[in-house]
């Protein structure tokens, strides 16, 4: 299958989602932000309509989508419990657009089913080089915060106590989230992003300890997921997107029926 | 002997929306001195210690760090702090958190010393690489305080910390206090509903009762004062 040009393109971006999903959704998870990184693909699914209705490549309508909501929820509601309502309220407005952007484009609904459960076929050598250098920025922001970003993200409390720009932490971690899931949704779709970007981490939280451990399993899982994915796919031609998260999902279940079995000796 | 003063309050108050919660208050603290700040539920005591760390802003007078804001590092303790069972770090990895700085990601093995040395420190060495959301009450009280500790503060400040501590534990627990604070002249504030332990372990005490502060050294602390303080 490698002798194909777009299943080589399919792999390197899987490879890179795979390694990006891994980091952040350590974070993502220790943050509580399951539900808010699910808003932001949809706003990237509205974001890439737009794109598409403006005549610009998807991705680059979803980066400014999903970027500008982040700030937006950031500044919203930084910790709150308001935060689950607001950003409901945010994630209904944004689909709706979505919906109408594709519409006004006139494009037919296969182009909408591409952007929403992502596809393996339409990936090239740029699309992959411009994926690689968001995915460095992000990892470069990530390696340059790292102590602060681990400390507010596992001990909130802490790290406000310690005097932490915490609220600034927090938007610019947004923003990170943002740029992964504009990158991600190029394969495995808006619907399905956070599936790479929480449930991997969610995984990993019940074997492994340190926050380095976690990285590590997380994007070991990723790349299973991913990789399995893509060949799945590519011998059965059902869609990519279905593989990698039954595989995902049922990692999480074998993890959580371990930790019971652990729990109950 | 009297040490150099570390922390001046000058007519401080702090006032919520509608809800003055102290006010003038004056207080004058010394390197190696041990506090106890007592007074019953909702006098205002977090609320003190919150504007100690920068984290309120005073409504009223000020506080001056001597002989500067950035002499004065303060290890605290929160009263309160979420680690719910499935809290994935080991006691070791949650201490470390504390090093933070425009550092590389892993910690350098001279910082992972200075973890290591907290951890023996605070009677932590068996449980070091167990996750800290299994651990129980009382040991993570201890985490919590070794987690302050990591980084050497001058200023220690301790909310409620004993409260869940078996006897056996908390006395561990102050006797290490004591001996950093003898050794290394540690400044502890201990806020704290335990007067015995108040008496057995503190030098002075601030007694905070609505509308009115009263300091003194812990001999003065008469028992019909804590039966007022913690009554009326
Ligand atoms: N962020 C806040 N906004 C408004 N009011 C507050 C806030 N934090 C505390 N208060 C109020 O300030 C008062 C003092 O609270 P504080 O937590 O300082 O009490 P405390 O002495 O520490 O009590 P406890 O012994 O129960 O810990 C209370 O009436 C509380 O309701
Ligand atoms: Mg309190």
């Amino acid at each position: 299958m490698f002798s194909y040009e777009f299943m080589r393109n399919a792999f390197a971006a899987g490879t890179i989602i795979a390694v990006i999903c891994g980091i952040m959704g350590v974070f993502v998870i220790a943050r509580n932000m399951s539900f808010l990184t699910h808003t932001l693909s949809e706003i990237g699914f509205s974001g890439a309509a737009f794109g598409v209705f403006a005549g610009w490549a998807p991705l680059n309508g979803m980066l400014l989508f999903t970027v500008v909501s982040s700030v937006i929820v950031g500044q919203l509601s930084a910790r709150s419990e308001r935060r689950e309502a607001a950003t409901s309220a945010i994630s209904a407005l944004f689909i709706g657009m979505g919906i109408l952007f594709l519409s006004l484009a006139n494009k037919n609904a296969s182009y909408a089913t591409s952007i929403l459960f992502g596809s393996v076929i339409g990936i090239s050598v740029s699309d992959v080089r411009q994926m690689l250098w968001l995915s460095l920025v992000v990892l470069i922001v990530v390696f340059v915060l790292y102590r602060f970003l681990k400390f507010d993200s596992f001990d909130h409390t802490g790290a406000r106590v310690k005097g932490l720009w915490t609220n600034a932490l927090s938007i610019t971690f947004l923003v990170l989230v943002a740029l992964s899931v504009s990158v991600a949704a190029q394969i495995v779709g808006s619907l399905l992003i956070f599936i790479l970007l929480t449930l991997p981490a969610a995984t990993a939280k019940y074997f492994a300890h340190t926050v380095g451990g976690m990285m590590v399993l997380a994007i070991a899982l990723a790349l299973i997921g991913v990789w399995s994915g893509l060949t799945l796919s590519y011998f059965t031609n059902y869609p990519v997107s279905f593989f990698i998260a039954a595989i995902e999902a049922i990692f999480y279940f074998v993890a959580l029926g371990w930790q019971r079995l652990q729990t109950a000796e | 002997m009297t040490n150099a003063p570390i922390l001046k309050l000058d007519h401080l108050g702090v006032t919520f929306p509608n809800n003055p919660v102290f006010s003038d208050l004056n207080l004058t603290i010394r390197q190696g001195e041990v506090w106890s700040i007592i007074g019953k539920n909702g006098v205002g005591k977090t609320t003190l210690m919150r504007t100690l760390l920068h984290q309120l802003r005073p409504t009223q007078g000020k506080v001056t760090y001597l002989p500067s804001v950035n002499d004065v590092r303060i290890g605290y303790v929160p009263q309160f702090r979420n680690i719910d069972a499935d809290y994935p770090l080991t006691i070791r990895d949650f201490i470390g958190l504390n090093l933070t700085g425009w550092k590389l990601p892993w910690l350098s093995a001279k910082e992972r010393v200075k973890v290591q040395r907290i951890i023996e420190q605070t009677g932590l060495t068996e449980l070091a690489n167990r996750p800290i959301g299994q651990a129980s009450g009382g040991e993570k009280q201890k985490a919590y305080l070794a987690q302050a500790l990591v980084e050497a503060p001058n200023l220690l400040i301790l909310d409620e910390s004993t409260a869940s501590l078996d006897p056996v534990t908390k006395t561990e627990l102050l006797d290490l206090v004591t001996e950093l604070n003898q050794r290394l002249n540690l400044t502890v504030l201990f806020v704290t509903h335990d007067i015995p332990m108040a008496q057995k372990y503190t030098h002075q005490y601030l007694m905070m009762t609505p509308g009115k502060v009263e300091q003194g050294p812990i001999s003065q602390l008469t028992d019909d004062k804590v039966w007022e303080g913690e009554n009326v």
